[in-house]
């Protein structure tokens, strides 16, 4: 097998595992689809817009927590950001773990906020270790001269 | 019935499903404080033949057709800061604003969605925003806007 055949099995492989472990869901299909030569990078603009936002989400999130008292309105507002946007692009286990988070606001629960948020945290760092792979494979691809696989 | 836009720069691309009888585009205003919904649903609506303005609450939306744009289409977000959907969408249908409003809720739940329906909403559905839910629109819009 050459060089891009190779690459282009990987990419296959590793993004049929993303959607296979719910990394991502059918909404991130849905934004490949609009990319085109008029949106050229529109993919990695998104992805990037999410990771800016999703890091002063966390940001905001761990100081609502360390309030004296802390106010779960606020806390609630950011993870409803944080599910939205999570699930505008796709990423499946993040906005879930938001789904679980925001009940947990409205019961009140700080101990239970605290530690999903820590999961929260881990989501997105998976999610985003991994879209960070995907695009590496893109590059690589287009380097070695061949075309990314469409998955849609 | 005139529709005019306000200050925005929008790339727009044609799309044969998204044109009245008469060859116009729809015109359509998010209403979303969320950057990455706003980026994507810019983009996906361009992509359906929408021309698209976006603002970040409910009284940036309000504001707007208080300065004389007006739109076929408002999708409306239902918590935003400043001004949620509710209030936003009540402030408009008081201001008689006949545009289509559609909220956006991030949770099925029927309580939810009745309560912000009663803000005046002509339909109410779920985030993420798709193709199948734009396709919908679409429809109605046309049934809506037929000259």
């Amino acid at each position: 097998m050459d060089v891009v055949s190779q690459l282009q099995r990987q990419f296959v492989d590793f993004t049929t595992s993303l959607y296979h472990e719910g990394f991502l869901d059918d909404q991130f299909t849905q934004l490949q689809k609009l990319q085109d030569e008029s949106n050229p990078e529109f993919v990695a603009e998104v992805v990037s817009l999410f990771f800016e936002d999703s890091e002063n989400l966390l940001n905001n999130l761990a100081n609502a927590l360390q309030q004296q008292i802390v106010d779960y309105k606020q806390v609630d507002a950011h993870v409803h950001q944080f599910k939205g946007s999570s699930s505008s692009i796709g990423a499946q286990r993040v906005k879930n773990v938001c789904a679980a988070f925001r009940n947990l606001c409205e019961g009140k629960n700080l101990d239970g906020c605290i530690r999903c948020l820590q999961q929260l945290k881990l989501e997105y760092s998976l999610v985003k270790s991994k879209l960070e792979t995907l695009f590496r494979l893109e590059q690589q691809i287009l380097a070695a001269g061949g075309t990314v696989p469409s998955m849609a | 019935m005139a529709f005019r836009m306000g200050n925005s720069s929008t790339k727009c691309s044609g799309s044969s499903k998204n044109c009245l009888a008469t060859g116009n585009k729809f015109s359509v205003l998010v209403v979303d404080d969320d950057p990455v919904v706003q980026r994507i649903h810019r983009v996906f609506l361009n992509r359906f033949g929408f021309e698209t303005q976006v603002v970040g609450n409910g009284k940036e939306a309000v504001d707007l057709y208080c300065s004389g744009a007006s739109f076929h289409l408002v999708l409306m977000d239902m918590e935003m800061p400043v001004m949620d959907g509710p209030e936003a969408t009540r402030e408009l249908r008081g201001m008689e604003v006949s545009s289509m409003i559609v909220g956006m809720t991030s949770r099925d739940r029927d309580s939810e969605k009745q309560a912000f329906m009663a803000a005046g909403l002509d339909d109410c559905r779920v985030k993420p925003l798709t193709a199948d839910i734009i396709t919908s629109l679409l429809h109605q819009l046309n049934i809506k806007y037929q000259y």
